[in-house]
């Protein structure tokens, strides 16, 4: 493998780390404030990406799409939390996924009524298609480029948000002690529906930022929470520093495994048992890798909880 | 996601007097209707039902299930069926897997099994059954005229991609078959993948001269998106799977020009096709796709099989549905010995009509393309 090509593979696993973070950040705030396994965060990635379509469709304008995504999943993350997800908190964690579970079925049904069965168009804006040449002679997408731009200012925005904001510092003393905030006058259920909300929205905006350049169909944005919980299982849940890492690694590891192993197994295998011994463990890096970091570190790179 | 429907075609019709109806005849549909898959199995029912509508037959009763793609499932809907329901016939399934686990128990059961797509070679070989037909293809077929086609279009060093899982395998191993070319790289992917960066860095790396990928449905509409904003100006072969009219809209310009085979295309140019297309377009308000042609062709197969035959006598049956005495919206269609279709496979090409992505003929890759499969079988 020649350098180029190894950089724009490096490249390739920040850009899937970068939108991986999008979605992991609102499920690690989301259980690490309320203790909420949310298995219907893949749902609101989805919502994101039809409600970029929708606009795009009808305004041909990718920035109201975007926004279109923030203000549709917020939306429908805030409106979830207050009529379901509310009701969860002090139920222990298998009534949540079942409850999740059936918010999932729900939302892709509902989601399929309303659009069809059919997959939706939603593509790159024209000031964004095509390659450009980096230095050393990479050319590589500009669209994924901004993507990892995008994605790296959001998450600079939301360490800045938890560490220097007055919201920052409720969310903080939610996640230690409720009662307490509680006590001291801060609302706590309108804390935890804006906590929801905001991560609501960060998985609606990768929904869309991912879905003009994958496609839009119900059923999404649930291999996208599978690996959203790898990340957070990674970066030890409920913090999202370790969100930010555990997704550059699950991103990086299964971009280079997916390129790199096959050629690996080559050095002393046939090449068709190559191939396929190669893809079948590069499938498998991903957790592969949780497992060894769970080994290391039972709470993940920067879990605090049950230490 | 339970909803069952049962549909007696031209269900208002009083029971003809006279003739001793031994009650309706039972088709049990098996298909995706929801999550990811559902455009499949949709196209799929209606272009089943429209066909049951067609014919006007009061006799003919279907009862459609959702499988949600899950094989655990398909098999609890086809003991229900067989047992509770007591259907005839069983059609439907859209994928592989799930037929793997529901053909060979209801065949075993003495139903018949028509399916309008999945054909996976272990059913079409050793384990083939006189109950089984296949009324869309062998999983090889259009991937084999796919390499047929890269030679014509003098294709010397091709990179080729499928997801790791049987189909996968079928479809290079297929393309294998009738390409003469190099192969500059394989690959295998992750099924369900959506990103391709990794895989499009390969292609671009590797010196091919062309590009065969067997993405169905959301990974191909992922990936040719991908490869459209990559700047690799390779050209792109593969089956019809990721170009089928469902599908095509949500690619976009991103799919124009490129070259795909598919054994039906709604411009094939015989009386049953033009009936189709209209009909469908008039009956959904939307242009039919290759599975909706396969499901319209399915009903038909049956529906002529019934006209000579009384279900109830499975040879009589049998030899009915072998003749295939239907007018297939392919034109020239007829069996093989193993069951399986043996017809001309096309090569078609992406083009915009109006505001509509559709395919256009281009030619014939594969003159009766039987299977690579049929020898192995014994019935």
């Amino acid at each position: 493998m020649s350098f180029s090509l190894f950089v724009e593979q490096l490249l390739n696993g920040l850009q899937l780390g970068v939108t991986l973070f999008l979605t992991a950040s609102g499920l690690t705030l989301v259980f690490g404030v309320m203790g909420l396994i949310n298995l219907a965060h893949g749902s609101l990635f989805m919502i994101g990406a039809y409600a970029a379509a929708a606009v795009a469709g009808a305004t041909g304008s990718f920035l109201l799409a975007s926004a279109a995504s923030l203000a549709a999943a917020a939306a429908a993350g805030a409106l979830i939390e207050m009529v379901v997800i509310r009701r969860l908190y002090s139920r222990d964690h298998l009534d949540q996924v079942l409850a999740t579970f059936a918010l999932i079925l729900i939302l892709s049904e509902g989601t399929r009524w309303i659009f069809g069965s059919f997959p939706l168009y939603l593509s790159i804006p024209d000031w964004l298609a095509g390659p450009v040449t980096l230095p050393g002679g990479i050319r590589y997408p500009l669209y994924r480029l901004t993507i990892i731009l995008v994605g790296l200012v959001i998450a600079a925005g939301l360490f800045l948000l938890i560490a220097r904001t007055r919201l920052g510092i409720r969310i903080r003393a939610g996640e230690s002690d409720r009662e307490i905030v509680a006590a001291l006058g801060v609302n706590i259920a309108a804390l935890y529906t804006i906590v929801f909300a905001i991560g609501a929205a960060l998985a609606g905006l990768s929904g869309a930022l991912v879905g003009a350049i994958q496609s839009v169909q119900v059923g999404m944005g649930e291999p996208v929470m599978i690996l959203a919980f790898v990340v957070i299982v990674i970066g030890g849940i409920g913090s999202i520093r370790g969100a930010l890492i555990g997704a550059i690694l699950v991103g990086v590891t299964d971009t280079l495994g997916r390129a790199m192993l096959p050629d690996l197994f080559r050095l002393f295998m046939d090449n068709s048992a190559a191939t396929s011994v190669g893809s079948a463990l590069a499938s498998m890096l991903i957790y592969v890798l949780m497992a060894a970091v769970l080994i290391v570190r039972p709470t993940g790179l920067y879990g605090a909880r049950g230490a | 996601m339970k909803a069952r429907s049962l549909l007696l075609a031209a269900g208002t019709a009083v029971l003809m007097a006279g003739a001793a109806l031994a009650g309706p005849v039972k088709i049990g549909m098996i298909t995706t209707l929801s999550g990811g898959g559902a455009s499949l199995g949709v196209a799929i029912r209606d272009g089943f039902m429209l066909a049951i509508k067609q014919s006007g037959r009061t006799d003919v009763e279907v009862i459609v299930e959702d499988d949600q793609r899950k094989p655990d499932i398909a098999v609890q809907l086809a003991d229900r069926m067989v047992q509770s329901d007591k259907v005839d016939i069983l059609t439907g399934i859209v994928w592989s897997n799930l037929a793997m686990a529901v053909v060979p128990s209801v065949t075993a059961q003495g139903k018949f099994y028509i399916s309008p797509n999945a054909g996976p070679s272990a059913l079409a070989g050793k384990g083939c059954h006189k109950n089984y037909f296949n009324a869309a293809w062998q999983n090889d077929n259009l991937h084999e005229a796919a390499g047929a086609w890269a030679n014509t279009a003098g294709f010397k060093n091709s990179f080729i991609l499928a997801p790791n899982y049987p189909a996968g395998v079928d479809a290079l191993n297929g393309y294998k078959r009738f390409y003469k070319g190099k192969i500059a790289g394989e690959v295998f992917t992750k099924l369900g993948q959506k990103d391709y960066a990794g895989e499009i860095a390969q292609i671009r790396a590797s010196g091919a001269d062309s590009v065969f990928f067997f993405l169905p449905g959301g990974m191909g509409i992922a990936f040719l998106k991908q490869y459209a904003d990559s700047g690799v100006n390779l050209p792109l072969v593969g089956p019809a799977f990721s170009f089928d009219q469902d599908i095509l809209q949500a690619v976009g310009d991103a799919a124009l020009g490129v070259h795909n085979t598919s054994q039906w295309n709604k411009d094939l140019d015989n009386p049953a096709n033009k009936a189709f297309v209209a009909a469908f377009v008039k009956e959904y308000g939307r242009l039919p796709s290759l599975y909706a042609s396969q499901g319209y062709d399915t009903a038909n197969l049956i529906l002529s099989a019934l006209d000579k035959a009384d279900v109830k006598d499975a040879d009589a049956f049998r030899a009915a549905l072998e003749a295939a005495d239907f007018a297939s919206v392919r034109g020239k269609f007829r069996f093989g010995p193993n069951h399986h279709p043996i017809q001309d496979i096309y090569v078609r090409e992406v083009v915009k009509e109006g505001d509509v992505y559709t395919n256009r003929l281009v030619g014939v890759a594969l003159k009766d393309r039987g299977d690579a499969y049929a020898a192995e079988c014994r019935m």
